[in-house]
């Protein structure tokens, strides 16, 4: 007998190695059950991880604009009616008021990361006898890469953006002809045109976007757009992407701008990560109910068999108290060991799923996550479900009268 | 005067009390049993010998009547406070050895005093094999229960019951399952710590040959004790 070890320490390791395959079965059990859990959630983890780093590093998580434009009746005031119909007016490109003081204020709040302004518009990439629309977005890289991260998706050349300087989406790059160290020439609608070099190439995942982007100076679009000094959006990051929406709404309320988060502008792939976030939590309820089950199952049977010699250690003076510490330290002893197996199970599976499973393009399906908090946290949550499945018949071994568990 | 180990006056036992099928088991049993006595108690089946035991050995309670245990009534006593006394005053010896098939016999004669004291010690393990050295079996000592004869295993029993060294030692039909040779190896194994340590014995017994080498016999019939 180990001396370190309480009473109820070694009966209850002494009563699951006896009960040999019943313990070795409900610890499969509750292996496999681990092993689903930890499995399903890392790879929801990466799959969930992959699509926010696709959609969240490729835009802003909350962006400002100027508020729209409306068009108001003259003569409406007190007690005045005016049967009018107000036509909606159509949307200059217009910049944010005193956008470098909210600019200020955004930086000032703890939730948000990163903050950049930015210049955008339509404009004519020309290049030879080929042109293109475009979509021009000034930005002051510095700030602008920390929201939306461009040298992330260079292909070709670097992430470089002088005011001489352009980077493209590589479907536009092929439309033109063109490529890295090339010169394009950009018109805008306001006549105004320059001559910039292509410093890098960039692939932002999807083919209409890589054929319309292009990245230049904050200062070039604004002398291109005809708006010297001015923005048209503010680009955020902040903490916790789940309250940008939270967080926007406040800002719009504070601020005569309009606040757009992700959440808003992509509501679909939200509404798919929470369902998929859900769907998980129930798969892991139900694992860990039917794990239970199992546990509590093993241990009333273990109770039934075991019921002399309950009654032998109560004559002898074991206590209540001591009996149930008994039964509740083989359901947490089950969890635990049944986790550590299943822990190990679910890693291997997940290891082998990684390299198994591909994308269409070869790339990996999910980042492969295997975070020491999933591990520590699932055998920490099987210790005590196997606990918790212990309590009954932990409960029913401690009542049970000696007399009668000795007669059997 | 010898000290007295245990005393019942007027002990009534029921059960289903207040419904259709009430029995009373027990009838005024007045008993008294001194410090070193060896007591046979016998009767036929079905006549209250095993209840009476329970409620002597503080696992069972008399309806009614008062039971003293080394001059304590145990009435006025707690569930904790029983679970107390039994441990340190009274070892059993069942007619079916109950061994704690998990464990070895040295470590079925520790386990009264590991439950006491909560965790093992040399000296717990000491006192285990003194104890099977006593029963003749430190051979077996690290025997699981299962690989012993009916015989060994009752000797096991035996020195787990001294292993607290009780003043009192119950014993119910501890030779009813043993062939002649065996029950009586294990009789005078338990007589011999009778004389040696004083320790008292109750002896629940249907042979007469043993019972006639006890102390005194007890006769219980339906319930009541015979004069």
């Amino acid at each position: 007998m180990n001396r370190w070890l309480p009473f109820e320490w070694i009966t209850a390791v002494r009563f699951l190695r006896e009960g040999r395959l019943q313990t070795l079965f409900i610890i499969g059990g509750i292996a496999i059950g681990v092993g689903v859990i930890v499995f399903m959630s890392a790879m929801l983890a990466g799959l969930e991880a992959n699509f926010i780093k696709r959609v969240l590093t490729s835009q802003p998580q909350i962006q400002l604009l100027a508020p729209d434009q409306i068009a108001r009746p003259l003569r409406v005031g007190a007690g005045e009616y005016e049967d009018a119909r107000v036509q909606r007016p159509s949307q200059r490109v217009i910049s944010i008021d005193q956008w470098p003081k909210i600019r200020t204020q955004m930086l000032a709040m703890p939730e948000v990361t990163a903050v950049a302004p930015t210049m955008s518009g339509s404009a004519l990439a020309v290049r030879g006898d080929a042109s293109r629309a475009i979509t021009l977005s000034g930005v002051e890289p510095e700030s602008y890469f920390k929201i939306v991260k461009v040298p992330d998706y260079v292909v070709a050349g670097e992430p470089r953006l002088t005011s001489e300087d352009i980077i493209i989406g590589i479907e536009l790059a092929k439309d033109l002809g063109a490529t890295v160290g090339d010169k394009l020439n950009i018109q805008a609608a306001t006549g105004a045109n320059r001559v910039l070099t292509i410093s890098g190439l960039v692939d932002l995942g999807n083919k209409g976007v890589n054929q319309r982007s292009t990245f230049v100076a904050l200062r070039t679009a604004q002398s291109l757009l005809g708006m010297i000094g001015g923005v048209t959006t503010i680009d955020m990051t902040v903490r916790d992407i789940y309250a940008a929406e939270e967080i926007a709404q406040r800002i719009q309320a504070a601020n005569a701008v309009e606040a757009d988060s992700w959440i808003k502008t992509n509501a679909q792939f939200f509404t798919a990560v929470r369902a998929q976030e859900t769907s998980n939590t129930l798969i892991r309820l139900f694992v860990a109910l039917s794990v239970a089950f199992g546990i509590a199952a093993v241990l009333i049977v273990s109770v039934i068999q075991r019921s002399k010699e309950i009654g032998i250690l109560r004559a002898m003076g074991t206590s209540r108290g001591q009996i149930l510490r008994v039964f509740l330290l083989q359901g947490g002893l089950l969890g635990f060991v049944g986790s550590l197996f299943g822990a190990a199970m679910g890693a291997f599976a997940l290891v082998y799923w990684h390299s198994v499973a591909r994308q269409a393009d070869g790339s990996e399906l999910f980042p492969l996550i295997l975070e020491r908090r999933l591990f520590v946290l699932t055998a920490l949550l099987a210790t005590l479900t196997g606990l918790l499945a212990a309590t009954a018949p932990a409960v029913r071994a401690a009542k049970l009268d000696p007399v009668v568990a000795i007669r059997g | 005067m010898a000290e007295e180990i245990l005393r019942l006056e007027k002990v009534c036992k029921a059960y289903n009390i207040g419904q259709p099928s009430e029995v009373e088991v027990l009838h005024d049993i007045d008993l008294r049993l001194e410090h070193g006595e060896f007591l046979a108690l016998m009767g036929p089946s079905g006549s209250g010998k095993s209840t009476l035991l329970n409620i002597v050995g503080l696992l069972d309670r008399p309806t009614s009547g008062r039971l003293t245990i080394k001059g304590q009534d145990t009435a006025t006593l707690g569930d904790t406070q029983i679970t107390h006394l039994r441990g340190h005053t009274i070892g059993f010896v069942f007619q079916y050895h109950l061994l704690i098939s998990a464990f070895t016999a040295r470590e079925n004669v520790m386990m009264p005093m590991l439950v006491d004291r909560g965790f093992p010690s040399a000296e717990i393990e000491k006192r285990a094999t003194d104890l099977l050295v006593q029963v003749g079996l430190e051979k077996f000592a690290n025997n699981l229960a299962t690989n012993m004869s009916g015989g060994q295993q009752q000797r096991v029993a035996v020195a787990r019951a001294l292993a607290m060294n009780p003043d009192l030692v119950l014993a119910d039909e501890p030779t009813g399952n043993l062939d002649t040779k065996s029950a009586n190896g294990v009789f005078e194994l338990m007589r011999q710590v009778n004389r040696n340590s004083g320790t008292s014995f109750l002896l629940v017994t249907h042979n007469l040959d043993l019972a006639r080498r006890c102390d005194r016999i007890i006769e219980v019939v339906d319930g009541r004790i015979q004069p």
